[in-house]
Parts: C-alpha cells; sequence; structure tokens
C-alpha cells in the first residue's frame, strides 16, 4: 500500500467501513423495496397508498437531507421516549443512522424497481401455482421471488452503484468511512488534493469489483434463460 | 411539530430554495455544454479520440459528488500554480466550485444519455439523409440531434431531478442554498425535525414542477409521435 504520509493504513480501514455501510444498508433498502413494492400492488387501498407515499417522498428529498434528519432528528425523538422510561441522553450511532437513511433512500427506488419486475410476471404463473393447491406464500416464494430476483438484478445492481456512492454522504456526520478519514489526514498532511484523489481511486475501485461481481451474478440469474441479444 | 416555527423560517428556506435552483440551472447548461463533445468523442471510430471521453466518464460516474466536491473546492488550493493562476478568484469561491462540479459531474451523465440517444436514431433515417444528398454534419445538425433530444429527454428529466437533489451537497462547502440555510437555522434554534421536514418538502415541491416542466415539454416535442 502506497503510504500517504502514514495515512494509507487509516484509508483502508476507511474503504472496510464503506463497504459493510453499504452492505448494511443495502440489506434494509432490499427489504424495504420487496415490502414497498409489495404494498403497491396489494389489494388494499391503505397499503397501496403507503407504498406510494413512501417511495414518492424517499425519491424526491436529498439523500444528504435524509441522512442528517435522521441523525439529528431521532436525538429529540429517542431522548424524549427514553424519558418516559426514566432513561437520560441517547444517540444513534452514526453506523445505524447511516444505515437507516441509505436504506430507506435505496428501499424507495428498489420499490419502483421490484414493482416492474412483479408487473412481468404473468398471471397464468400464479393462477397454475393457486390450480396446484400452493398457499398464496408459498406461490410467492417458489414462483414469484426467483423470478423477480433475475428481473430485478440489472437495476438493482445500478442502484448499488449510487448507494455505494451515497456512503460518502455519512462522512458529513462523523462516520469514519473513507471519506472522513480523507479529511482527518487533510488536516494533518495538509495535500487535500492528494487524499481526496486517493479516495476517488479507492472508490473507482469498489465500483469495478461491484461491476464484475454484479456481471457475474447476472450470469447466473439468466442460466438456462434464452437472452435476445438487442 | 411546531408549525408556527417552520412559517417563521420559510423566507429564509425559500431563498435558499433560490440558490438551489440556481446551481441547477447554471451548472446543468455547463454540463449540456461539456456533455456534446464528449458522446460524439465518445462515439468517434478512432480509439484515441475514444480514450478520452471514456476515463472522463468513467471517473465521474463512479465517484461520489461529494469526493469531486472536495477534490475542486479544497484540493485544487494545494497546488502553487492554481493559487497563482488569473484562475484562483473564481475557483476560490464555494459558489463557482460548487458550479464547476456539478457541470462536469452532470455533463459526464448527460453525454452518457447524449451517445445512447444518437445511437437510437433509427438507421433508416440516416441512411435516408445519405441517399437525399445531405453532408455528415448537416445530417447530424438537422436530423440526428433533433431526434436524440427527443430520445434522450425523459432520461434527461432524471438527471436533472438527481442534480437537485445533489445540489444538496453544496451545503457542505459552506453554501447556504437550500439545505445549508436549513442547517444554519437549526444550528440556531435546534429543532432538526420540523426544519428538515420543510426542506424536504420544499425539494419535493421543486421536483414535483421540474418533473410536469419535463413532461409539457415531452409532449410538446414528440407530440408527433402521439397516436390518436
Amino acid at each position: 500500500m502506497i503510504d500517504l504520509h502514514g495515512f494509507g493504513h487509516q484509508l483502508l480501514l476507511g474503504t472496510w467501513m464503506t463497504i459493510r455501510l453499504a452492505f448494511a444498508a443495502l440489506a434494509l433498502g432490499l427489504a424495504l423495496g420487496l415490502a414497498g413494492a409489495l404494498a403497491k400492488s396489494s389489494g388494499a387501498k391503505a397499503l397501496r397508498w403507503v407504498g406510494e407515499v413512501y417511495s414518492t417522498i424517499f425519491r424526491g428529498v436529498p439523500e444528504l437531507v435524509v441522512v442528517l434528519l435522521i441523525y439529528f432528528g431521532s436525538t429529540g425523538v429517542l431522548t424524549a421516549i427514553s424519558g418516559w422510561f426514566g432513561g437520560g441522553y441517547i444517540e444513534l450511532h452514526p453506523f445505524v443512522a447511516g444505515t437507516l437513511a441509505l436504506g430507506i433512500c435505496f428501499g424507495a427506488y428498489a420499490t419502483e424497481i421490484f414493482r416492474g419486475a412483479l408487473l412481468t410476471i404473468p398471471k397464468g404463473q400464479m393462477e397454475a401455482g393457486q390450480a396446484l393447491g400452493l398457499g398464496r406464500r408459498r406461490i410467492f416464494s417458489r414462483i414469484v421471488l426467483p423470478q423477480l430476483w433475475r428481473i430485478a438484478l440489472p437495476g438493482l445492481g445500478n442502484l448499488f452503484m449510487v448507494l455505494m456512492k451515497d456512503t460518502a454522504l455519512v462522512s458529513v456526520i462523523g462516520l469514519e468511512e473513507v471519506m472522513r478519514k480523507a479529511q482527518v489526514a487533510t488536516g494533518v498532511a495538509k495535500a487535500p488534493f492528494t487524499f481526496y484523489l486517493a479516495a476517488a481511486l479507492i472508490y473507482l475501485c469498489i465500483t469495478v469489483v461491484a461491476m464484475t461481481v454484479l456481471q457475474l451474478l447476472e450470469r447466473r440469474a439468466y442460466r438456462g434463460i434464452r437472452r435476445s441479444h438487442a | 411539530m411546531d408549525f408556527a416555527l417552520i412559517w417563521q423560517s420559510l423566507p429564509l428556506l425559500l431563498k435558499g430554495a433560490l440558490l438551489s435552483m440556481q446551481l441547477v440551472i447554471v451548472s446543468g447548461l455547463f454540463g449540456l455544454a461539456i456533455a456534446l463533445p464528449l458522446a460524439l468523442g465518445r462515439l468517434s471510430s478512432n480509439p484515441l479520440i475514444r480514450a478520452f471521453p471514456y476515463a472522463y466518464i468513467f471517473f465521474f460516474r463512479g465517484t461520489p459528488l461529494l469526493v469531486q466536491l472536495f477534490l475542486i473546492y479544497y484540493g485544487l488550493g494545494q497546488f502553487e500554480a492554481v493559487r497563482e493562476s488569473f484562475l484562483w478568484p473564481v475557483l476560490r469561491q464555494p459558489y463557482w466550485c460548487a458550479v464547476l462540479t456539478m457541470g462536469l459531474h452532470t455533463g459526464g451523465y448527460i453525454a452518457e444519455i447524449l451517445r445512447g440517444a444518437i445511437q437510437a436514431v433509427p438507421i433508416g433515417e440516416i441512411e435516408a439523409t445519405r441517399s437525399l444528398g445531405m453532408s455528415r454534419a448537416t445530417a447530424f445538425r438537422r436530423i440526428v440531434l433533433p431526434r436524440a433530444a427527443r430520445i434522450g429527454l425523459p432520461a434527461y428529466g432524471n438527471e436533472v431531478i438527481l442534480m437537485l437533489k445533489g445540489s444538496a451537497l453544496a451545503s457542505t462547502i459552506t453554501l447556504l442554498e437550500l439545505t445549508g440555510m436549513a442547517r444554519t437555522i437549526i444550528a440556531k434554534t435546534y429543532t432538526p425535525v420540523e426544519i428538515f421536514f420543510a426542506a424536504g418538502a420544499i425539494y419535493l415541491a421543486i421536483s414535483f414542477v421540474m418533473v410536469q416542466l419535463f413532461r409539457l415539454l415531452e409532449r410538446r416535442w414528440n407530440r408527433h409521435l402521439v397516436r390518436s
């Protein structure tokens, strides 16, 4: 590793934090996205409305505002709740706040992708499941979900790239990821261009690796499926 | 939720929103201007000409906007040559750094949209220009580019919304746009929930208006495609 005024190791630690944050937010976001898509295509009007409001709001508000709102806003709410139980001041850890904020934003976009994917699954397949006597949950997990994954994968891959870059925003609330480490190093070594360029290169490396992995995943998801070569 | 406080801070927040929109529009025009040559370079048959736009787009799409902003605002000052150049009075100001970064960033994205749109122009229409004896430049100006603009318009509308959200990052380099203004008010009143809620609502309103504007433009530009 290049020494970088002795901060190379710190940047690597930050990289590990960035990766952990991205995957934590991905897990939350996928769950929220799937729930949002099911809500939006549900028969109940109230559920459809909840899904609609969720995906509209969090696609229209900047991620930075969501990060700041959750980090600073949660303190007041959590402290009030803990006050009822005789507790004191509570603050969310930046990692938790970042995961929540990025996961919620990811979920709002993922809602649309999953919903679009749901629409492509022929209704006849679900009817066939019913005819075979499968329960609704079985139909979803055995017939719908495996195909949903394949159809949604390219879109989700793009979202993951965006998510990966958005992790940089969590440096604003002090989480020690790549950007924050670069900022701290800049304060000591007075070489901002060097450190921010190093951070940029780290993000580029993560992007390249993620792209390669996504291609492999896509190839795996599409095994046994004929694709037209447009 | 203290609505009186939201009402009180509204004038300041709207002032911030004005700066947000200004950032989006100025950087958007700058981005459009650099996107066209980038897209054309990317489509060139000469690999040497293709290489630069490819690297440019790869860098600006592969790294976070925040990193690019800090590279330009904090980073450029590291070089003696930049500090002594005639550009320094401009590059020292957060406003121009934000415009420059956002413009370079969105330029990379628009270039890809434009490239995709140019490649999506039906080959038959281009052959038709050949058979009419148009030169390549004339055909590009009169047929290919206007067609590509219509094809790329929906994707471009999305990109503008993304830039509106990206403009919030300008608050990290001390600009008092909507998010920066909200943070300043919160530092005084310590009411993060109310003020960020209000700021979020204003962002939603602006993006709603933008989506409608693009929809209108799309309907106007693509009216020949509408089947009655």
